[in-house]
């Protein structure tokens, strides 16, 4: 059994944290877990990327082009950024809220989200687009989009362990002060999608 | 009992380094080797293992020398370019060997993702004559640590053990011995006097033969060794170190049959024995490795020894790319090459991905920024009004030299504020030089706080020794920010948390005879901007220590909001400051301040209007 899920955002906005807690829940479920995360210079609002590998055979912790099951995108113009490590119909979920680039250098395209999302709509059937950011500010904070996006994941059915496993670790992993909102982001975010998909 | 932990490669080396029984940690942050240090400290009071962040690494492995010298198990972590900075002891260190054990954890960094260098430790290990290990997982890097403190027991010479960023930034499920680690039981005889710890010429020309001989037990030693591993029986041989062995094993899966991997966890000295077996079983060798071609080199020399027929496809015939980071793909691309002149039909394949490149839009460049509210923006900002101004008085040009931490990102756009950047506390010195080349024109150094410690000072001496006319902004945030907040010698507190002396950094440039000192904090550009052109008029070395927060650390309830109705929207604040709070949406004409703001009320200061006020 292989799963590769890729988390792809900005600096801040929490794609570490998602990714601990996708591999716990994945060791938790009794499967073998890898992933590789950016920490550093990129940190300060660059793009970041998170890989996550479950499964038996022990591998490097980058997913190869045209893998990954799963592509969580913490914001559009990430999500199109990684899209080759997509597998032919693997799922992509996306929070269309965008988050512009802090400036824009010489010969930088500009930055048109609606035009990102529709090429997304376009070519990832199946895709779920939804904007995560001001469904967590709703449920109390806009930091928890993230936990809203796992939550999304899910609703979605796709990861290989029970959305029970990944509520226990998550609230294991997330002090207690910040847990209710995240569990409030983490069960709206799921009823939606499940809703929907 | 054992325990399965979700580790991350440098966590599972510090918990190797604490069941390995280490008493003495020392180490200078560096991604990506940080976190192996951090997480001692977490154990550090519970286990009774002594944990310094030190000045800076030559500083850092002299220390853990000093330890190792008296019995006692020391690591020392350091990046790539540190080891740079500590190979002047280490080098030396060879010769004399230790007692105890002394083991250095050394982080390379393939791409580079934050480094100035691709360099390749294995490389340094012959070099200097240390054995180097080179795991290609998190578990593999926890057993290779422990590994590492019992040879340098054994043979009473440091070890390298030598990760790269995908083994110390990878988490994986990792099997400890026991789900918390346990107090370190190992005492240290105290130091004992012998001439064997005073290097001097004669006890070098001793000491050489006995290095070299290490060298060749170690390569048989290594040879043995369950780390050294070769599966599979097919003819094409395949052999890779580190993570570059599980991006081959992976590129090949399915085809097992065809090839026979022999995957090096010791690299350096290279095991000859286990090699020359696993050379006779194939016709033709494919080298796998990142960086340098160090396992290539060792086996081609090995080949010609042995008078061995096999054809070896590495970096040096073009197979494989001399640089960067590889990954599955590159690895799949390089064997492809070469069994398509083998002469066979068979390709490894890729994966196709949903979508393909060719059809991906464009995308906004999303270079890395200083964070919103960064007190270093207001200072290069200040500079570089007061260089405009001096250029337009005076008709002088400003050179400004950059050094090594977050303020490196004050070369990028709008602020375009680094003219130069080497390495740690190169800036000054380098400012001192160009002086002497550029008389004309004013030179500005910027250096970091931590930095400054690590290695400004030296060269701020030298500037003042040999009268180059600089002005050095330390940038002094308070903390070492790029590398995750760690304490240094200016902050008043140690790694462990207890209190020390706080070394006040305009004292030290004081006390090294700079004529024009001042400490101002960089709430105001106005005083920020007079204090620059003060500093920069002034004749012979000038320092200004710029005091701030660090926005990573510290919490503002401040924000700024820019009134639309004032704001004529000219721009002019998302242009000239590059803000990440700011923000002038495609195809609106007035910007707004998202919620990333932290207060600093840069903006408001220079904005033509007076538009952007504080908010509530």
């Amino acid at each position: 059994m292989k799963y590769d899920i890729l988390i792809a955002g900005v600096g801040g906005q929490g794609v570490v944290l998602a990714s601990r807690i996708l591999a716990l829940a994945a060791m938790k479920a009794g499967l073998h877990v890898s992933t590789a995360e950016t920490i550093g210079m990129s940190q300060r609002e660059g793009s970041v990327s998170s890989h996550i590998r479950i499964g038996n055979e022990v591998s490097g912790s980058l997913i190869p082009v045209g893998q990954a099951d799963l592509l969580l995108g913490f914001e559009p113009a990430e999500t199109v950024r990684n899209l080759l490590f997509l597998r032919k119909s693997g799922k992509v979920l996306v929070n269309t809220h965008a988050v512009p680039p802090a400036s824009k250098p010489p010969g930088s395209p500009d930055y048109d989200p609606a035009a990102l999302l529709s090429f997304l709509n376009a070519h990832c059937p199946g895709i779920l687009c939804f904007d995560f950011t001001e469904l967590a500010e709703e449920a109390g904070t806009y930091r928890a989009a993230n936990v809203a996006m796992l939550g999304a994941a899910a609703g979605t059915g796709v990861l290989p362990f029970s959305e029970e496993t990944l509520q226990a670790v998550l609230d294991a992993e997330i002090p207690e002060k910040y847990r209710a909102v995240n569990r409030a982001a983490f069960e709206i975010a799921m009823k939606q999608i499940s809703g929907i998909s | 009992m054992t325990d399965k932990k979700l580790l991350m490669g440098n966590e599972a080396i510090a918990l190797g380094a604490i069941e390995a029984g280490v008493q003495v940690v020392t180490g200078y942050p560096g991604t990506p080797s940080t976190e192996a240090l951090e997480t001692i400290i977490r154990y550090a009071d519970r286990c009774g293992i002594y944990t310094e962040w030190s000045s800076n690494e030559k500083v850092a492995l002299e220390t853990a020398v000093g330890a190792a010298y008296s019995g006692a198990k020391a690591f020392v972590t350091m990046k790539q370019v540190g080891l740079n900075v500590a190979s002047d002891p280490l080098m030396s260190l060879s010769y004399i060997g230790i007692k105890g054990a002394l083991v250095l954890l050394v982080a390379d960094d393939p791409g580079p993702h934050s480094s100035q260098t691709e360099q390749d430790t294995r490389a340094f290990g012959h070099f200097a004559n240390i054995p180097v290990l080179d795991p290609a997982s998190p578990q593999e890097a926890y057993e290779l640590t422990k590994l590492a403190f019992e040879l340098s027991h054994e043979f009473e010479i440091p070890v390298i053990l030598r990760t790269t960023t995908r083994v110390s930034h990878s988490c994986g499920d990792v099997e400890v011995a026991a789900a918390e680690p346990a107090p370190v039981e190992a005492s240290c005889e105290g130091f004992v006097r012998d001439r064997r710890w005073t290097i001097f010429p004669r006890l070098t020309a001793e000491r050489h033969p006995w290095l070299e001989r290490v060298q060749v037990q170690l390569s048989e030693r290594f040879s043995g060794l369950s780390c050294n591993s070769v599966s599979g029986s097919g003819k094409i041989g395949i052999i890779a170190s580190g993570v570059s062995a599980l991006y081959a094993n992976e590129a090949f899966r399915g085809f097992e049959g065809l090839f026979t991997i022999f995957r090096v966890g010791t690299v350096y000295p290279f095991p000859e024995k286990a090699a020359l077996t696993f050379l006779k079983g194939i016709d033709s060798l494919i080298v796998v490795e990142e960086l340098d071609p160090y396992l290539e080199e060792q086996v081609l020399q090995l080949l010609g020894k042995a008078h061995l027929p096999v054809d070896v496809y590495g970096k040096k015939n073009g197979f494989f790319p001399v640089s960067g980071e590889y990954n599955v793909d590159i690895v799949i691309d390089g064997i492809n090459k070469v069994l398509a002149g083998l002469g066979g039909a068979l390709r490894l394949s890729h994966a196709s991905p949903a979508v393909s490149r060719e059809k991906l839009p464009p995308l906004p460049i999303r270079a890395p920024t200083l964070c919103a509210g960064c007190m270093h923006r207001t200072v290069f900002y200040a500079f570089k009004q007061a260089a405009k101004q001096l250029k337009k008085d005076f008709q002088a040009d400003t050179i400004f030299s950059g050094d090594i931490g977050c303020y490196t990102l004050g070369n990028a756009y709008p602020l375009n504020m680094v003219d130069t950047c080497l390495c740690m506390g190169a800036g000054v010195s380098i400012a001192g030089g160009l002086f002497r080349t550029n008389p004309e024109a004013k030179h500005v150094a910027f250096i970091g706080d931590s930095t400054f410690f690590h290695s400004g000072i030296p060269a701020l001496i030298n500037a003042v020794y040999n009268g180059a006319d600089i002005t050095l902004a330390v940038l002094d945030n308070r903390t070492t920010a790029m590398t995750g907040h760690q304490p240094h010698p200016g902050i008043g507190i140690t790694a462990l948390g207890s209190v020390s002396k706080a070394i006040d950094i305009a004292d030290i440039a004081r006390s090294c005879g700079v004529g024009f000192v001042k400490a101002i904090d960089t709430d105001s550009l106005g005083s920020c901007l007079e204090a620059a052109k003060e500093a920069m008029k002034f004749e012979g070395p000038a320092v200004i220590v710029f005091k701030g927060k660090c926005v990573g650390i510290t919490k503002s309830d401040k924000r700024y909001n820019i009134e639309s109705e004032d704001c004529t929207g000219c721009g002019f604040c998302v242009k000239q400051l590059g803000c990440p709070a700011l923000f002038l949406p495609a195809g609106e004409d007035k910007p707004f301040i998202q919620g990333s703001c932290s207060g600093c009320g840069l903006c408001a200061q220079i904005c033509p209007s007076g538009a952007i006020r504080i908010r509530g």
